[in-house]
């Protein structure tokens, strides 16, 4: 699906965030030369098309008390990360799970889920789980904590 | 940690703002608040970094984008430096410390594959470091639906998980 020159225009005036005010569809559709109906049809449109996931408030996890965020990545055979990585995916715990490339000799993790706990401990109890999911299929795992964000502001389109 | 009140504003927009003429006041009428409260208690969120964004998020991957993880192994002498390099590219849209040898892993969305390994050559160049692309071969599930966790003895007011 290509981009319109709407499209576009629309993506750059919302990415970096909704005005807060009243009616945010209409002064969003003023700065395109657009009515507010345009806008929101747009929107949803595009929420149906699945190019936009959701609108809503990105919230800082850790300010939100989650405090221990970790990056589990899994080394999984091959022929099961196709049936194993919708059951990590599953877990209430996990909020993104994807396979990705190993870089080998030092990488040798093909399956990446993300865990958020309040605690460390928590978290290594969340990898547990995926750990006792996994079984025999996982060779080797490790958990990356994140600790400090360098940059947060999504998507920027360039002009 | 938030107020009750300010959870319950954040795990209520966390679903979904509505697509309506006056949105902020269909949102007060679901919580029991005033459009105005509405608006402005997300104007404080924002301000205080509790909310890192407020609108629409696009999944640029549906229109001929890509969204590449990457990570770089950082001498930690230089991290300050190569974060600050980093973080100029605009393709670069989050930006995480963390605790492993490769210590420092970004995401860069880029409005084709090609603009993106573009973006990562040049930021490899920039840098001078190897950069590790770890482009996704599958999603699984994607969806960061935390709850806003309550003060300690405040009520807890709705399910945490929806």
């Amino acid at each position: 699906m290509a981009l319109s020159a709407f499209d576009r225009a629309l993506i750059a005036a919302t990415q970096g965030g909704l005005p807060l005010v009243a009616r945010p569809y209409e002064a969003v559709g003023a700065m395109l030369g657009a009515s507010g109906e345009q806008v929101q049809e747009r929107l949803a449109q595009m929420l149906q098309d699945g190019l936009i996931r959701r609108i809503g408030a990105v919230p800082n996890h850790y300010r939100l008390g989650y405090t221990a965020n970790g990056m589990s990545v899994w080394d999984v055979c091959d022929e099961q990360a196709a049936e194993l990585g919708p059951r990590v995916a599953a877990l209430p715990f996990v909020s993104h799970c994807y396979r990705r490339p190993r870089h080998l000799p030092g990488w040798p993790y093909n399956l990446f889920a993300m865990l958020h706990g309040t605690s460390r401990a928590a978290v290594a109890a969340q990898a547990a789980e995926v750990a006792a999911l996994l079984g025999q299929a996982c060779r080797s795992h490790d958990i990356l904590y994140s600790t400090a964000i360098l940059k947060k502001t999504g998507l920027r389109l360039k002009d | 940690m938030l107020t009750t009140e300010d959870a319950r504003l954040i795990d209520h927009l966390h679903g979904g703002f509505p697509l309506a003429d006056r949105p902020f006041a269909a949102v007060g009428q679901a919580l029991g608040w005033s459009e105005e409260r509405v608006i402005e208690r997300l104007h404080q969120l924002l301000a205080q970094g509790v909310l890192t964004r407020f609108g629409p998020l696009f999944q640029i991957e549906r229109a001929g984008g890509q969204f590449v993880l990457a990570a770089i192994a950082v001498p930690e002498e230089r991290f300050e430096a190569v974060a600050a390099q980093v973080n100029a590219f605009a393709e670069v849209a989050h930006n995480y410390r963390r605790s492993h040898a490769l210590n420092m892993w970004f995401v860069v969305a880029a409005e084709s594959p090609a603009l993106a390994q573009d973006a990562l050559a040049r930021i490899e160049a920039a840098t001078g470091l190897a950069v590790l692309a770890f482009p996704k071969e599958e999603e699984y599930f994607v969806e960061l639906r935390l709850p806003a966790l309550r003060q300690p003895g405040a009520p807890a007011g709705g399910t945490p998980w929806h």
